[in-house]
């Protein structure tokens, strides 16, 4: 009996050395990605305490004392700052901007790239429109500084010939947002086709042969077949931007802006810039930052949650 | 297909309104690059449009010429190519070992990964991470905080996942160890995903702006988009533009300005026609997996 279990014990063990001799070097792999996702990622997320604690330089973040309020003291001071609640406004702002008017833009585009009989001049769109997305944002904001300078500008300047006032698309916060949201779409709408194209790939073709039989128009094809096709895209990049409403970019906010709109384009990654790395308020801009990626994750699964409900895929 | 149900206008209709788009992306790049190639009075007398008035290349010569710049060119240029080497590296050597089956803790490494995609520690908590390990203001900070894009590395994998798994097991058979099959089956096979992912990586480094911003003080080190945010953000504020070394004339300014954007961007649009070939490739596969 004892022997029997020794000896399968022995079996196990020579089955973990068999395994190991051959697959050891894989694990060897694995070692530097999953250090830096260690030392990068994880390690970071200790830091967080600091959202509870009273920052000292001189201290690591386990010996800082406990911050007033039971620690909560710098969610407090994070909501009773002005600056604060202007930013999170600021950001839902955009957010929900940039989701109801640019969402829907990619969608239209490759709808309309789909229609497109002519193959070459389709090429020739796609190559283009998919250009801007690999400008960065400081480029795109010194092309949009020149070009809608009020004034000086070649928008301004054709506005103006045609009788109207000048817009000042930069300077004004109203104008600002809108600005800010259209650069955006300017920048990903071609990409984010990209994304629903390889999804149209597939549909069956003879599925638009047969409507086309029935005596399906433009329309009634693109209604019954293309959109059908891409739904389950459009769900998930739906999850994902609903995930990220109060995210922030910052490259985008940060370069666009100016004094004149700071009331409208100051964000969440903004304000941890300005009032952390530059103000050193580490403790209160580490909450601000907290709050932030625990709303992002809560809506994030609310959201695939939600469409599974609708008995969609989600995205896990 | 069949297309005599489908009507000649509406097609003539949806070119014309692919043909403004097209007119929209490229508008602004023509308009800088007139800019740049203008003369300072055509500018100040709002002369140019799409086509440079008074051709001059004073503000080519004068960019060439500053000591400042062409550094910051050809140190990012450095950067990014060490970069994209290093992240290739370092994607390729996360991917391999995933897309081994039966890998004992597989599903524990997929989960520590992926959970990084979600929920991430935060601007500061990382900030003073890097300060804790005396990166700050060193090159290096630039090269190895972002290295590993998750994205990108499920990109590879579903790559790997789609090459013949017979093709694997005959070489174990041969007696050939994971390392091999490695080098010699999963890489050559997979050249247009280390070419994609490569100069995905390559151009998020030559845009990279804001780790430049908040981790880098040493001006020696600036790479060419912080550098070029302060100079354009230097129309408002003299001093800093004097500082930059550039003329107080103001014409001169904004032809400076304009070559300055279109050497910045000039990279990127000679690396494009093959992102362009590459990169359908790469994001359909990224939409695979979701």
């Amino acid at each position: 009996m004892q022997t029997a279990v020794a000896s399968s014990f022995m079996e196990k063990h020579q089955k973990t050395i068999k395994y190991l001799k051959k697959y050891w070097t894989l694990y060897l792999m694995l070692l530097l990605p999953i250090a830096y996702f260690i030392i990068f990622k994880y390690i970071p997320m200790t830091y967080i305490q600091i959202a509870f604690k009273k920052y000292s330089i001189v201290q690591s973040p386990w010996q800082m004392p406990w911050a007033d309020n039971n620690g909560m003291e710098y969610f407090i001071k994070a909501f009773s700052n002005r600056d604060f609640i202007y930013a999170l406004r600021n950001t839902l702002w955009l957010n929900v901007l940039d989701l109801v008017v640019g969402f829907p833009a990619p969608i239209i585009l490759a709808l309309l790239l789909n229609e497109l009989t002519f193959k070459r001049f389709k090429r020739f769109t796609q190559t283009v429109v998919y250009m801007p997305h690999f400008l960065s944002w400081i480029i795109i904001s010194g092309m949009a500084l020149k070009l809608l300078a009020p004034g000086t500008g070649l928008v301004n300047i054709v506005i103006e010939r045609l009788g109207f006032a000048s817009v000042p698309f930069l300077n004004d916060p109203t104008h600002w947002r809108w600005t800010y949201v259209f650069l955006g779409i300017w920048k990903s709408v071609g990409w984010n086709t990209n994304m629903l194209r390889a999804f149209r790939a597939n549909i069956d073709p003879q599925l638009y042969e047969a409507a086309a039989m029935d005596g399906a128009g433009r329309w009634r094809s693109m209604w019954h077949i293309t959109l059908p096709g891409i739904r389950s895209t459009i769900i998930t990049l739906l999850i994902l931007s609903l995930g990220h409403i109060l995210g922030s970019e910052f490259d985008r906010p940060y370069s666009l802006t100016n004094a004149l709109v700071i009331s409208a384009s100051n964000v969440i990654s903004t304000f941890i810039y300005t009032n952390g790395i530059r103000g050193l308020q580490f403790s209160l801009t580490t909450a601000v930052g907290l709050f932030q990626s625990v709303i992002c994750v809560i809506f994030l699964f609310a959201a695939n949650a939600l469409a599974k409900k609708f008995g969609e895929r989600g995205i896990w | 297909m069949i297309k005599t149900k489908r009507n000649q206008f509406g097609d003539y209709m949806i070119a014309f309104i692919c043909l403004l788009l097209i007119f929209a992306c490229l508008l602004p790049m023509v308009n800088i690059l007139a800019r740049s190639l203008s003369s300072s009075e055509a500018l100040i007398r709002n002369q140019v449009t799409l086509w440079p008035k008074g051709i001059n290349l004073e503000a080519y010569r004068l960019v060439l010429n500053d000591s400042k710049y062409t550094w910051s060119l050809a140190w990012t240029a450095f950067l990014t190519v060490i970069c994209a080497i290093f992240s290739m590296f370092m994607t390729t050597l996360c991917a391999y070992p995933l897309t081994y089956e039966n890998l004992k803790g597989r599903r524990f490494f997929n989960g520590l990964i992926l959970i990084t995609m979600y929920f991430n520690a935060g601007t500061i908590p990382t900030y003073l991470l890097l300060k804790d390990l005396g990166m700050l203001n060193k090159p290096v900070v630039l090269i190895v905080p972002y290295c590993l894009s998750v994205f990108n590395m499920i990109i590879m994998r579903s790559f790997f996942y789609g090459i013949p798994e017979s093709l694997r097991e005959s070489a174990e058979m041969d007696g050939a160890g994971p390392v091999r099959v490695l080098v010699s089956i999963y890489l050559p096979l997979s050249k247009p995903v280390i070419a994609t992912l490569a100069l995905f990586y390559a151009v998020g480094r030559w845009n990279g702006f804001s780790d430049a911003l908040m981790y880098m003080n040493d001006r020696t080190y600036f790479p060419i988009q912080l550098l070029l945010y302060n100079i354009l953000k230097s129309i408002s504020s003299i001093e800093i533009a004097t500082q930059e070394g550039f003329a107080t004339n103001p014409g001169l300014t904004e032809t400076l300005q304009a070559a300055t954007v279109v050497f910045a961007t000039v990279p990127i649009l000679l690396v494009y026609p093959w992102l362009q070939k590459y990169f359908i490739t790469g994001a359909t596969l990224g939409s695979i997996k979701g």
